[in-house]
């Protein structure tokens, strides 16, 4: 029940020039052997290395927030004080500034989204852990559906069916005869295409980011070798791994805010109209 | 293992774009417990929180502003009734002048009318007196005259109505003679 830390295709004796070519790291570095099977309504559940960092996430996300507002101060101090900044992040840059005053009713849900997906990539580079659950592909997918499934039924809840499928496929200002073809573009791009470009973009750029890193790591290690190119060119992909890790920290929370961002954005087209 | 879907056919090693439907329900009861932790236990103690923070500082901002606006309107009044009170003083002095000059003017008046008075009853003495000392005068002439005419003449002037005929003749003729003397001149 050992979970599987290792990069799988990992050979410690693989150099350059010990005669076997560079293992370059491929999508296998993104499966881990479950450490834990079982079966619930015929459906066949995998506990893998990403599963635990998810549910290990999420109790530390809830635990730190619920820590740092248990007993809110008028003047905050300490964890209240981050917890804050954090809320207030959601509230006033995203919530408010997209859906306005009305976004308040959707902060928590903002929220829950930005405080899972920013940890969830920030694995890909905290030691031991090492990969961005977010690289896994069905867990931006169950996340972006949640959203889906948020805004779309509330559209129709407060717009009305008619009102809000014209909203989102009907855009104003245009000659009626440009409705035959922007209605089916505008149904395919908002309600088909949405969803999965708001999951892809999280994915993709976790999943491209941790290759870069892994490649680059994979890369340094393979050329430490005793010949001059051997040491120059371990020394330059070393530091282009480090570069690499740093750049990430950048993206993690920039794919962490885009995404919250752009649930903003559908929720207010939902409250507002497209 | 049960996909979603699967996207392309199984090509050398696994496919990253797959769905396998224990990661995606597992993913969504996450982001949902997650989210139902969040909302119900943590979020709105602190919301509660920073909605009384504002409301302090909108009220502490309005208390300012009241404050500020009392103020001002104290130092108005002040400066106000500080204005009347310059004006008031300013009537006074007008006031004390004026009533200054009338008392000079009318101590001026009293004193010249004190002094015409005296230079008066001064005047009317001296025209008494003088009145008196002609007639005292006239008459001692008169009695010097007749005791000397007597003395003269011999005759007794006793008798009054001669005696005061002859008197009255001599005065004349005196009176008289300096203005003949003038007029032989």
């Amino acid at each position: 029940m050992a979970v599987d830390l290792a990069v799988p295709s990992f050979d410690p004796e693989c150099h350059l020039g010990s005669g076997c070519g560079f293992p370059a790291p491929g999508a296998d570095i993104f499966f881990f052997d479950p450490v834990w099977t079982f079966t619930i309504l015929g459906i066949e559940f995998n506990i893998t290395k990403q599963i635990i960092l998810l549910v290990l996430v999420g109790a530390a996300v809830v635990g730190f927030f619920w820590y740092a507002f248990r007993r809110p101060a008028l003047v905050p101090r300490g964890a209240q004080n981050v917890g804050e900044m954090g809320y207030l992040f959601i509230r006033d840059g995203i919530a408010r500034d997209t859906i306005g005053k009305a976004g308040d009713r959707f902060v928590p849900l903002l929220f829950t989204a930005f405080f899972l997906v920013w940890p969830l990539n920030f694995l890909g580079i905290l030691p031991f852990a090492q990969i961005p659950v977010t690289a896994t592909f069905a867990i931006p997918v169950a996340f972006a559906l949640v959203i889906y499934f948020t805004w779309v039924p509330l559209g129709i809840k407060r717009q009305g069916v008619g009102g809000f499928f014209k909203a989102m496929t009907m855009p104003p200002d245009v000659p009626k005869a440009m409705y035959v073809l922007l209605i089916p573009i505008e149904f395919v791009s908002n309600f088909l295409v949405r969803p999965f470009t708001h999951c892809v973009r999280l994915f993709a750029n976790m999943f491209a980011g941790h290759l870069l890193i892994a490649t680059f790591s994979v890369g340094a290690f393979y050329l430490l070798s005793a010949s001059v190119l051997g040491i120059i060119g371990s020394t330059a992909s070393f530091v282009v791994a480090v570069g690499m890790t740093a750049f990430e920290v950048l993206i993690q929370f920039l794919q962490a805010y885009v995404f919250t961002m752009l649930a903003a954005v559908y929720l207010n087209d939902a409250v507002h109209g497209h | 293992m049960s996909y979603l879907f699967a996207a392309a056919e199984e090509s050398e090693g696994p496919n990253v774009l797959a769905v396998p439907l224990d990661e995606l329900i597992i993913g969504i009861l996450a982001f949902l417990i997650v989210f139902g932790l969040l909302a119900k236990v943590a979020l709105p103690s602190i919301k509660k929180t920073l909605a009384e923070r504002t409301d302090k500082i909108e009220g502490g901002l309005a208390r300012a502003e009241q404050a500020q606006a009392e103020a001002q309107q104290v130092l108005a009044e002040y400066r106000e009734k500080l204005a009347a009170a310059h004006l008031e003083a300013a009537d006074i002095r007008t006031a004390a002048q004026a009533e200054r000059v009338a008392i000079v003017d009318s101590a001026r008046g009293e004193a010249q009318q004190a002094a015409v008075g005296v230079a008066e009853r001064a005047q009317a003495q001296i025209a008494a007196e003088t009145s008196q000392a002609k007639s005292a005068l006239s008459r001692e002439v008169g009695q010097l005259s007749f005791e000397l005419a007597g003395k003269i003449v011999g005759e007794s002037l006793a008798d009054d109505a001669r005696a005061k005929a002859v008197v009255d003749r001599f005065i004349a003729e005196l009176e008289a003679a300096p203005a003949a003397a003038e007029g032989r001149a």
